[in-house]
């Protein structure tokens, strides 16, 4: 009916829960830290494309909002997560050691869709949202579908997960902007040459690579699904901060939740060129006295 | 934690409406209440007040929509809402299946559109009254707000009582960005609110220093949590020294049991939590329990012994 190529992402099968759970591990990878929790009921819940949102600093901190960040592996009661340190939260989460306790919310979000068992599938991570891909490339080869990723980030000490992407995927090309490891350029010099070859693509990074990497795959007939990476203020759909305008089933626009209705939407129903912006064809904008010109 | 006999009589009202929990959600904070059901006991709580729904639907303002401040939030939603439609088709009927109290916050930029939504909430199955939400621009008026202007203030209220429910108690949201709260909550009580919700967020301001520019869409927005929760309490505590008879629903960065507490002895008969549970999406029902065990610390036998306590 609407000539796209994907259906909005379903729901999870199950609900979240939330937990005060311990830090088993913290690892310096490159720029980032890989933190593991033992998180065994939000670990037996999540599904590939979820993430998890943490509470900042405990009870008394000036920090309310959560901050989500992808599940990067699940396994053995163990949740792994991978923190980019930026700001005062994801400094502070970088900051936890083993031993170490934090609240956590999760699994959140809608998963990644699966395609026909079989299918071969393309999966583009941007600097550490490549973690986010990590549990579908296991999930995909699982149920019979080679895998080939690309992993790219500005420079080297900025990649993610290249490893673990690399033992469920038959090819792992990396990119990097300024060629100080694999590949010089972008990844989607990289996949371009791929996607050609597969029945779907998988994409996580920044907003600018979900919206090149999302038009490579709809101008080659092939559905694509992107995790986006929004601020959220809660995680669970109450804020309405961290809204997209995204294209919905019917073929109307709403100003979708990242994520209750995503993280995970159709490459093709993310209005990227209007993030920011309120076209007049979403639904309720009359009502905001925006007006068709 | 010390165990504390806590079986304190936490029953309450919202005007003659009998709750069993003086706890509830603070609007636009839990949407329509179905986001909480993994982490709360809905039909537990005092009351969800819902997100303000207006007539149409609203997509509200395009992002970014939200700003971390220091123990608080800067947030410019712009009332994204489904319209009294969607509420009547899809989110009522959710919660009145579940046994779950609404209170419904309804806003409008024209008198004649409260009087219709209030119209449009008679008799609908689990409303158990209507919170009016008078902090947005009349444009009747060159878009003042309705709520810094006493009469305009009244005028809604006033159209909102003679158009809704008898059976459905109306308080009237104030905000605090007016040099006389206790006028304003003296005109909206003469005009018929049967109580009154204090406070709305206080208007902010953010700059990112890296672009120079303010960070959210619509330029200014509504500052929430700890940070306001000084100046909260300092409403409450004016408008239940100047009007002891009309009940108030207080709110206004409630973190904790201790924090509701302060509302409740200011005169508050009961609490919305609202930014905290961004926090934690349990806050509700721990808020509701942490009340309890601090009433009882201190020989209350029930809430209503202790609602106004500081002014005795």
């Amino acid at each position: 009916m609407t000539g796209l190529l994907t259906r909005p992402a379903p729901r999870a099968s199950q609900p979240p829960v939330q937990s005060v759970v311990e830090v088993t591990g913290s690892r310096p990878v490159n720029a980032y830290v890989e933190l593991t929790l033992a998180a065994p009921q939000i670990a037996e819940r999540a599904e590939p494309g979820q993430f998890v949102a943490f509470a900042i600093g405990g009870d008394t901190s000036a920090l309310l909002l959560r901050r989500s960040i992808a599940i990067a592996g699940t396994g053995g009661g163990v949740v792994t997560v991978v923190v980019a340190p930026h700001g005062p939260g994801s400094t502070w989460l970088a900051g936890l050691r083993q031993g170490d306790v934090v609240d956590v919310v999760g699994p959140l979000g809608r998963p990644f869709p699966m395609p026909e068992p079989g299918t071969p599938a393309l999966l583009v991570g941007g600097g550490y949202g490549a973690a986010a891909l990590a549990g579908l490339a296991e999930r995909l080869q699982a149920t019979g579908s080679p895998v080939s990723a690309v992993a790219g980030a500005a420079s080297a000490d900025r990649l993610s997960s290249v490893e673990e992407l690399g033992r469920f995927a038959e090819q792992v090309v990396v990119t990097t902007d300024d060629g100080s490891a694999g590949r010089s350029g972008w990844v989607t010099d990289a996949t371009a040459e791929l996607v050609g070859s597969v029945g779907m693509v998988y994409a996580c990074g920044p907003m600018g690579m979900l919206r090149a990497v999302g038009e490579q795959a709809t101008a080659a007939g092939v559905p694509s699904y992107v995790a986006v990476e929004e601020s959220m203020a809660c995680g669970i759909g109450v804020c309405m901060t961290c809204v997209l305008p995204v294209i919905g089933e019917d073929g109307r626009t709403r100003f979708a939740r990242s994520c209750a209705e995503g993280p995970v939407f159709g490459g093709d129903r993310v209005r990227f060129a209007d993030v920011g912006t309120l076209p007049h064809d979403v639904v309720g904008a009359d009502a905001m006295g925006v007006l068709p010109a | 934690m010390t165990a504390v006999e806590t079986r304190v009589d936490m029953s309450t009202s919202l005007g003659s409406v009998p709750i069993p929990s003086p706890v509830l959600t603070a609007s636009g904070c839990s949407a329509f209440g179905r986001e909480l059901e993994p982490f709360v006991d809905l039909a537990a709580i005092g009351a969800v007040v819902t997100k303000s729904v207006q007539l149409r639907p609203r997509s509200g303002r395009p992002t970014p929509r939200m700003a971390e401040t220091p123990s608080g939030m800067l947030n410019s939603i712009g009332l994204q809402g489904p319209g009294i439609e969607g509420l009547l088709a899809e989110e009522l009927p959710w919660l009145a299946e579940r046994g779950v109290r609404a209170f419904v916050s309804i806003a409008g930029t024209r008198v004649e559109d409260f009087a219709e939504l209030a119209e449009r909430l008679r008799g609908v199955p689990g409303v158990l009254g209507l919170e009016v939400n008078i902090s947005c621009p009349n444009v009747e008026s060159r878009g003042e707000v309705f709520a810094c202007d006493p009469v305009a203030a009244s005028d809604v209220i006033a159209a909102v009582r003679a158009a809704a429910d008898p059976a459905q108690p109306v308080y009237a949201k104030l905000s605090p960005d007016v040099t006389d709260i206790v006028g304003v909550a003296r005109a909206v009580t003469a005009a018929g609110a049967d109580g009154l919700s204090m406070i709305n967020t206080l208007l902010g301001l953010v700059i990112d220093p890296d672009t120079m520019k303010p960070v959210l869409g619509g330029v200014t927005g509504g500052l929430s949590g700890p940070a306001i929760r000084p100046v909260a309490l300092r409403c409450v505590w004016q408008v239940h020294q100047a009007l002891p008879g009309v009940p108030i629903l207080g709110m206004g960065g409630i973190r904790s049991g201790l924090d509701a507490l302060q509302f409740v002895l200011a005169g508050a008969s009961a609490v919305s939590v609202g930014t905290a549970v961004f926090n934690d999406p349990s806050a509700i029902g721990r808020i509701h329990e942490e009340l309890a065990a601090a009433l009882a610390a201190r020989g209350f036998a029930s809430l209503a012994d202790a609602v106004g306590y500081a002014h005795r």
